[in-house]
């Protein structure tokens, strides 16, 4: 697995052309309680991704039980969840050491502290949790930005 | 002298779609069509920095609502103006979505106002789609210049 990424728009362009493209992925796990659930946004999703690259979807429980499959896979891949909580369940199942801050957009109750995360004070213990587990977090939209790590990324100072 | 004119229809200037995409891509493409045709006015540009995926649907849908429009045209089929855009129109059969939209639909589609703007956006789809070239200089003569 090249990336796991925290991002709230889930598959869009920065991940399927951004990353997509230069780090040749051949496969994306979305892992999304509400997604998983529905045949529907399943495939709203899998309509965004050209046809090499597939599409996996998994709540969070069933993620942790099905990482082993992905990293075996020789193809290069992405997973995604929608939310930090999401990825702090995959993380307490142990199959997460490194964590991309991709998107967290702005909503009543978060503060802005770079150009694409916006963060709540609930958030930002989140993400101190993560890293306090041993888990390096680090912010970067697509592969041609500066990486951002975490002191950084919490006091805005990159903003 | 004589005393007659030549005729041109009035442009509509009446919104009748909506462009949104990355970056500043609906501007820049509206602008495009406005200096080209002086038809802009039936386009309305959305931008949708920094904001998450339900602000992005409840964006396009209110501006669908103000303007009475059935239309949307996107860049990219992965994005997430797309993505939003298929969400809204999800039981709205007299709507269309075009994603993956360029210069030459949108010139098509302003200038088919005698057309509902839902038939006309699928014909401005294969217009924009045909429209695409690729020009290669050997096959122009331009070879050893």
């Amino acid at each position: 697995m090249e990336l796991f990424r925290i991002d709230d728009r889930l598959i869009h362009g920065q991940v399927v052309v951004g990353w997509g493209q230069p780090l040749d992925i051949g496969f994306i796990v979305l892992v999304d309680d509400t997604v998983a659930a529905s045949d529907w946004e399943q495939e709203l999703y899998r309509m965004g991704v050209p046809p090499e690259m597939d599409v996996y979807f998994h709540s969070a429980s069933d993620a942790i039980d099905a990482m082993p499959k992905y990293v075996a896979d020789p193809r290069r891949g992405i997973l995604l969840t929608g939310d930090i909580a999401t990825m702090q369940r995959l993380v307490d199942g142990g199959v997460v050491n490194n964590v991309n801050v991709g998107g967290i957009h702005s909503k009543p109750g978060r503060v802005q502290r770079l150009r694409y995360v916006f963060l709540s004070p609930d958030e930002e213990s989140q993400l101190r949790a993560l890293a306090a587990h041993g888990v390096k977090v680090s912010a970067q939209d697509v592969p041609g930005a500066r990486s951002v790590g975490l002191s950084d990324l919490l006091n805005g100072s990159e903003l | 002298m004589s005393s007659e004119t030549t005729a041109t229809p009035p442009a509509n200037s009446a919104p009748r779609a909506i462009v949104a995409g990355h970056g500043e891509f609906a501007a820049g493409l509206v602008s495009a069509v406005q200096q080209i045709t002086g038809r802009g006015g039936q386009l309305i540009p959305i931008a949708v920095h920094q904001l998450s995926v339900e602000d992005i649907e409840d964006l396009l849908r209110r501006r669908m609502i103000e303007h009475g429009v059935r239309v949307i045209f996107t860049d990219l089929q992965a994005g997430s103006c797309t993505m939003a855009s298929r969400r809204i129109l999800r039981g709205m059969d007299d709507a269309v979505l075009v994603a993956g939209a360029n210069l030459p639909t949108l010139l098509d589609f302003v200038f088919s106002e005698s057309r509902p703007a839902p038939e006309a956006a699928r014909h401005a789809a294969e217009r924009g789609r045909a429209a695409i070239a690729v020009h290669v200089a050997a096959a122009l003569g331009d070879e050893g210049r």
